[in-house]
């Protein structure tokens, strides 16, 4: 080997980045007119960024720790539910029109979503998760089982009916960004899912626990030989997991203006699509697929509304015939 | 003139793996401060041992005993799931370089090193004058220390394997056929990194086919044969007998390597 | 005798044993045991429940698999004879040119999902068809000038089936024989006959194979079992039967909608039934089915009364109410999978006498 061997280059894989951007430039001659393409797309971001931090927390629990959570449903819908009470608690901050009060009861509401979610979090892996670690079959069952349950004390405190979330005053309606309406309420999404990417990204790549949780996906039994407990960080992992659930389902409420109990459930089946596609236990693909799938259902549900679930599916199929384990696999 | 007693004892060790009985009653010392050679066939047990040690596997028979205090075996501490055991093995200042090496490959260079380093919380905190040291015995990780670590090469990979486990002080270092698959210049370069981690009086358990390595960095020696420890003794005595050589290994020093 | 019909597989226990003659009896008889139209719905609605989780228990106890697909094919069925029957008005070829047509979709279906997703691991698996069966419950409500939408299609029998049609000039022992009646034991005898022909499958060779798979698929496929086909092969043989469950509960009802067999609930039903029942048994499904139909329909009465004591008490009383029985099932459900994977097949057949034969 000599100093003129050629290094290396680490090389970042942005093949499926561009994906996205296919998926927006393919859309713009499709809807037409540029003003309503802005439109959509901000509103695929945004649903692509709230998708994202529910997902995010399924995607890195299953990666490194191998176990598929059927009840995160659970504290998607806890989130929502939060949100409800929490705004009408609030009522006062909201009821005048002016950004900052409403600012912070929307501050307030995801705070305490993701606290309750990571609350109960905990309390699901104990009881729930972890006697069945290992066992993919029982996990599935278990899992889904703690979310029958969930659904039905979310209905006990909060009754089953439906629950209107109507967003403040000051939320409401669009800006004008040249000829295009942007929902207020979306660019408030999309600049919260940036500012949970970043803490993600920033804790995954420049933190001592971001180092062990990625060392923990790629081989967590080395990891325990190098002398940490991984079993205490899976715990943490999974309550921080739940607790983004707790946010995206809170963003999630105020995004559809209505909360029903069966609101995780909703969600879930997208939330599956999304991680398949970003490849199980990858945060950038879980973005990825997030973004993709975003701005896939509001272009689609734009153009033929009946073709919105499809769309979806059609995406997962045809990433899964380029790349079968997903966008970003995870190396193993 | 009193020996010291053994850093690590195994007694009457036995590992069941689902329903297969891999080790049948392990009995051998690991004397401080020198360099044990754990040989033997392929299927020995030789891995097998290393993991039960690292508490991966558990011993269902017998006793592990580390610097005076049982780690492996029934009744040992901290007993339960192998899970809660590994860890606290490891920070009992015991590294292990398993076979496959458990190079995090999708981390740099620099982080695997940092993951290792375990009073470390920032590439910044680690030991300067270690890394020099450990640079100047592995070249390699200079040049790449930034680099994904899936991105070295077989040989460049194991010294990152070791190199990681001499980060920080340890006491024991497990070491699963380094030598496997590497040229023999390659070799060369890894027995003279041991020697110098002999020198620093660290205490190494050391499985290998590679019976030129085991005769240049052996101090003591045992031999496997089907889960069990068929010969123990001084390195020296059995690079002397090549008859004892070819009826415990099937082979003699000047036929391999 | 019997036991070739049962394939061998007898249910080892008397306890077991008692309930399944119990039951068989009990569903034989209901409408001259239990007057009133409404035990008369629930048996029906027992038969085919039995029929859809021994068609499940088949993929989830006998294979390992957990596909989340298996309401997509009941509906298949139920749509197949409605549509059939609505279309083409109520004759009995055409039931059974929409009952030939649902059972080619779903074979079709199936295999194309078994042979796609099959190869990767459960979790995987588990999460398509779960995506899948979405998309068809999404398609069957917007497709509404071939399904009827959110509505369903409400369609008519065969004149034989109809309750109109009567075949004795008075009540028999209780019930009057008219179609209705003459429906219900056409589902018995169905039922049974598909029961009796699950039970074979699992106790043939190929029934042994696919339990090896699941014991340890590695294996399998070491000693030379194409693992891909003998999954596709059960899936596709659940799926199928699946399908002829749906045609039995559209025959009944009369009616189908997106709700009435594609419905997530159905799906989690489903899962209580086996997992309850005991997975791997078929019996279980028997049991398991049994078990929660008289839940979903009696159990609310037991909890009124229950909620009817502590009605003053705020948390409590919203715990113990009536709409919230699914609640209950659900920790049911958790408790069983942890400490009775066997369900209560599993567990009774424990119970030997001496105590000496364990699993």
């Amino acid at each position: 080997m000599s100093a003129a061997d050629a290094l290396p280059k680490a090389r970042f894989d942005a093949l499926p980045l561009i994906l996205i951007a296919l998926i927006a430039l393919a859309a713009w001659p499709a809807v037409g007119s540029t003003s309503t393409w802005v439109t959509l797309t901000v509103a695929g971001l945004a649903m692509g960024m709230i998708v994202f931090i529910a997902a995010s927390g399924l995607t890195l629990v299953f990666g490194l720790m191998d176990v598929l959570n059927f009840g995160h449903s659970v504290f998607i819908a806890l989130g929502a539910y939060v949100a409800t009470s929490v705004l009408a608690v609030t009522a006062g901050w909201t009821s005048a029109a002016s950004l900052l009060p409403t600012l912070g009861a929307v501050l307030l509401a995801m705070l305490a979503a993701m606290t309750l979610g990571g609350a109960i979090g905990l309390g699901f892996e104990r009881v729930i998760v972890r006697p069945v670690y290992g066992q993919h079959l029982k996990q599935i069952l278990v899992t889904l089982g703690g979310a029958i349950i969930g659904e039905e004390l979310i209905k006990v405190v909060w009754g089953p009916a439906q629950i209107p979330l109507p967003l403040p005053d000051a939320l409401r309606g669009s800006v004008l960004i040249g000829d295009a309406a942007v929902e207020k309420f979306r660019l408030v999404a999309v600049v919260v899912g940036l500012v949970v990417l970043v803490a993600l990204l920033y804790t995954l790549n420049r933190t001592k626990i971001g180092l062990l949780i990625r060392a923990g996906v790629q081989d967590r039994e080395m990891v325990e030989s190098l002398g940490y407990r991984i079993r205490r960080l899976f715990v943490a992992v999974f309550a921080a997991g739940s607790a983004l659930a707790g946010l995206g389902g809170c963003l999630w409420g105020m995004n559809q203006q209505i909360v029903v109990p069966q609101i995780g459930g909703q969600v879930n089946v997208l939330l599956f699509i999304v991680i398949i596609i970003g490849g199980l236990g990858s945060t950038l693909g879980c973005l990825v697929g997030a973004l993709a799938v975003g701005l896939m259902t509001n272009y689609v549900g734009f153009l033929e509304p009946k073709l919105t679930m499809f769309s979806s599916i059609g995406l997962m199929v045809a990433v899964l015939v380029w790349r079968p384990q997903g966008l970003y696999p995870l190396a193993r | 003139m009193s020996t010291p007693p053994p850093l690590l004892s195994l007694a009457g060790v036995h590992t069941h793996i689902g329903a297969y009985h891999i080790l049948h009653g392990v009995d051998f010392d690991v004397p401080v401060g020198q360099v044990t050679m754990l040989l033997g066939r392929n299927g020995a047990g030789k891995t097998t041992t290393l993991r039960t040690i690292m508490g991966l596997w558990s011993a269902s028979q017998g006793s592990i005993v580390f610097d005076g205090e049982r780690i492996g075996g029934p009744g040992a501490d901290g007993g339960g799931s192998s899970a809660v055991r590994t860890p606290e093995i490891a920070r009992r200042g015991i590294a292990y370089v398993p076979e496959s090496m458990g190079i995090f490959s999708d981390l740099t260079v620099r982080e695997n090193m940092l993951l290792a380093a375990r009073s470390a919380k920032r590439a910044a905190d680690l030991d300067t004058a270690r890394l020099e040291w450990l640079f100047g015995l592995f070249p390699a990780l200079r040049r790449f220390w930034l680099y994904p670590a899936g991105k070295l090469s077989g040989g460049q990979k194991q010294m990152l394997a070791i190199a990681r486990a001499m980060v920080e002080p340890r006491r024991l270092l497990l070491v699963d056929e380094p030598s496997k698959g590497l040229a023999p210049a390659i070799v060369q370069n890894l027995i003279a990194a041991l020697r110098e981690l002999k020198a620093t009086a660290t205490t190494v358990l050391l499985v290998e086919q590679n019976f030129a390595m085991a005769k240049a960095l052996g101090d003591s020696v045992a031999v496997m044969d089907d889960g069990r420890v068929v010969h123990r003794g001084a390195m020296a005595e059995l690079a002397d007998d090549e008859g004892l050589q070819h009826r415990l290994l099937g082979l003699s020093l000047a036929a391999h390597q | 005798m019997l036991d070739r019909l049962l394939s061998h597989d007898r249910p080892r226990n008397r306890w077991l044993a008692m309930l399944l003659v119990a039951i068989v009896v009990g569903v034989a008889l209901t409408p001259f045991i239990f007057p009133g139209t409404k035990a008369l719905n629930v048996a029906a609605k027992v038969i085919v429940f039995i029929v859809l989780a021994a068609s499940f228990d088949l993929l989830l106890g006998y294979t390992g698999i957990v596909s989340f697909a298996h309401t997509m094919f009941f509906g298949i069925g139920a749509y197949g004879i409605a549509i059939a029957s609505t279309r083409l008005g109520p004759t009995w070829g055409a039931l059974a040119l929409g009952t030939a047509f649902a059972l080619a979709l779903s074979a079709l279906l199936s295999l194309v999902i078994g042979l796609f997703s099959l190869r990767v691991k459960a979790i995987f698996f588990a999460m398509i068809t779960l995506a899948v069966a979405s998309a068809f419950l999404t398609l069957a409500s917007q497709l509404s000038d071939f399904t009827g939408g959110e509505d369903g299609l409400t369609f008519k029998v065969p004149e034989a089936l109809q309750p109109s049609t009567g075949y004795a000039s008075g009540p028999v022992l209780g019930a009057s024989i008219d179609g209705r009646l003459l429906s219900y034991y056409l589902l018995f005898v169905v039922a049974l006959l598909l029961v009796l022909a699950l039970l074979r499958i699992v106790n043939s060779p190929f029934g042994r194979v696919l339990q090896a798979i699941r014991e340890n698929d590695f294996r399998a496929e070491a000693i030379g079992y194409r693992t891909v086909v003998y999954r596709t092969i059960a899936n596709v043989v659940a799926a199928l039967f699946a399908t002829l469950a749906g045609v039995l509960l559209a025959l009944w009802l009369r009616y189908n909608g997106p709700d009435t067999t594609l419905s997530f609930e159905i799906m989690l039903d489903v899962l209580l039934i086996v997992v309850i029942g005991g997975m791997g048994t078929i019996y279980g499904a028997v049991i398991g089915g049994v078990l929660l139909v008289l839940a979903q329909n009696y159990l609310q009465d037991v909890m009124k009364l229950a909620a009817a004591a502590v009605q003053d008490v705020p948390f409590l009383s919203q715990i113990v109410s009536p709409d919230r029985w699914l609640l209950w099932l659900g920790i049911l459900f958790v408790l069983s999978v942890y400490w009775f994977p066997s369900g209560v097949v599993g567990r009774l057949r424990a119970m030997r006498k001496g105590g000496a034969d364990r699993r």
